[in-house]
């Protein structure tokens, strides 16, 4: 099934990921066959599905980590192969990736949002210490910013990721099942942070997640499309006149 | 004070402190990733590349170096085969590195095969040749550790952001390999086949349980690395005791401590 009901967007809703009858296998195993979808500039696109339905193995080739056994997937319009501005995409993992031994302060994670290709042989200059100062006000974890990452709650991390993924001011955010291990009313909070974004800011979402009520009680009911057991929630921001570009930090504090 | 003028004793002061900067500060990446034993293994196999020169009459560190790196890209391989038993790769060369030397110390019976110091290490038989490999390794670790610090720590903490932040992830995985090939051949015969991983290894261990930040545990585990390597040769030459074995109990020692000291800090 091709997605043609976004046929009347203005123009500038541009295609932010392009997903063209994309399939993968682990060697004879099927685990994703003729996906097709198209995220939209500003859409907020929640892809539940139960456990093995391919959600993860599908973020992790909209990230280029696996390639597609077939099919294509363009980022921004750009072909995978050639996609190289890593800097408009911003990505939160999942809460317990990480070894809550490691010992990184809160700041130097935030910080490492910046570090990447483009920053490869360069130092950190005053400007990007200032941005990570801002992403940390912005996040409201100024006051943990020494603290080692695995002291803090799973909410509190959630919003540490969140910060890293918006320092490079990204126009794509791709998350990664971020309310496992955190309790409703954080998951709740979290979540209307995240449609506050959505509504006022130029920015794309792409969430997966295996809680499909949450996803549908956020997201809308009925799904844009289904492919095989996954399915894809879309939400249009609609209060933002069109095509405008804004630093998300910066006017994020300003709404405080 | 006798002992600080001999020559093979300063020798030994030299090579021991400059493997105390690069075996820790390489360790802690390997340690973060969950890679501690990595050490052990290619130490193992480095020993047969050691028995091989013995036998072919080449100069045995260069090809321990050249097993190891070999090594090091066979784990790399498998470790993305099985990507959540990075454990399982390292096992698996390790016992290969093992048995190929094994085999070789039996082919090498007879030939005047000095394996025991490799195993065992024999930091005072160092010669110039050893000490300037050594200063070499030194500064090619140092170097590329300090010119990729940032994004060493994002492949360490998260390497999915690392790949979607657009780092060559894989080469940077490769390069790790072959760095720490480099400074195990380069620290073998200082403490060690059998204790190389102790200098890997424990440094990180306590900087895990001591630092509270990236940049504080970069300097901790040199530190200790250095106060164990120093003082370690030190105790050795006055007291007669095998220098690998002092180095290695007195990191264990140090280790003790932190932990007492970071349950007096945590309650």
């Amino acid at each position: 099934m091709r997605n043609d009901h976004l046929s009347n967007v203005p123009s500038c809703h541009q295609e932010i990921v392009t997903l063209d009858n994309v399939s993968y296998s682990y060697g004879s195993q099927q685990v994703l066959s003729g996906v097709d979808f198209v995220a939209r500039e500003r859409d907020f696109i929640g892809l539940i599905g139960s456990n093995g339905a391919g959600k993860t193995t599908l973020l992790r080739m909209i990230v280029g980590l696996i390639k597609p056994v077939s099919g294509e997937i363009r980022l921004f319009g750009t072909p995978m192969s050639r996609f190289k501005d890593w800097q408009l995409i911003g990505y939160v993992p999942q809460r317990n990736h990480f070894n809550p031994l490691f010992p990184a302060t809160v700041r130097e994670v935030v910080l490492s949002g910046l570090y990447g290709r483009r920053k490869l042989f360069k130092r950190m200059t005053k400007e990007d210490h200032i941005r990570a100062e801002d992403a940390l006000n912005t996040m409201k974890i100024r006051d943990l910013a020494e603290k080692r990452i695995g002291e803090l709650s799973g909410g509190q991390q959630q919003r540490v990721f969140l910060a890293r993924a918006l320092i490079n001011n990204p126009k794509l955010l791709i998350l990664d099942e971020p309310m496992s291990g955190i309790d409703t009313e954080t998951q709740n909070n979290f979540f209307n942070l995240l449609l506050h974004m959505h509504n006022r800011h130029n920015i794309t979402f792409l969430m997966v997640s295996h809680d499909m009520e949450m996803v549908r009680s956020y997201l809308g009911e009925t799904p844009k499309s289904t492919s095989g057991k996954l399915s894809f929630h879309v939400r249009h921001s609609h209060d933002l006149e069109d095509c405008v570009e804004t630093d998300l930090l910066h006017s994020l504090r300003k709404e405080g | 004070m006798e002992l600080l003028t001999a020559e093979f004793f300063q020798r030994a002061l030299i090579g021991g402190a400059l493997i105390a900067i690069t075996s820790p500060l390489l360790g802690l990446f390997l340690v973060l990733r969950r890679l501690a034993m990595i050490g052990d293994t290619l130490s193992h196999v480095s020993i047969a590349g050691v028995a091989l020169g013995f036998l072919i009459n080449v100069y045995p560190v260069a090809v321990g170096l050249v097993f190891a790196i070999i090594a090091s890209f066979g784990i790399e391989a498998l470790r993305r085969r099985y990507r959540s038993f990075a454990e399982l790769s390292i096992a698996i060369i390790m016992s290969g590195g093992i048995a190929l030397a094994s085999l070789l110390f039996t082919v090498g019976k007879g030939y005047n095969l000095d394996v025991n110091s490799y195993l065992f290490g024999s930091i005072y038989t160092l010669d110039n040749t050893d000490i300037l490999i050594i200063a070499i390794v030194t500064v090619i670790v140092l170097g590329i550790v300090l010119a990729l610090k940032k994004e060493l720590f994002l492949l360490t903490f998260d390497e999915d952001a690392a790949s979607v932040s657009g780092l060559p992830v894989r080469y940077f995985n490769i390069l790790v390999s072959i760095l720490t090939a480099l400074v195990i051949s380069a620290s073998i015969k200082i403490v060690g086949a059998l204790l190389v991983s102790a200098l890997l290894t424990i440094p990180a261990a306590c900087s895990l349980v001591l630092s509270k930040s990236f940049r504080q545990s970069i300097v901790l585990v040199v530190v200790i690395g250095e106060a164990a390597v120093v003082f370690g040769l030190w105790m050795a030459g006055v007291w007669n005791l095998a220098p690998g074995g002092t180095i290695v109990l007195l990191l264990i020692a140090i280790l003790l401590a932190s932990l007492a000291m970071s349950r007096k800090i945590r309650v």
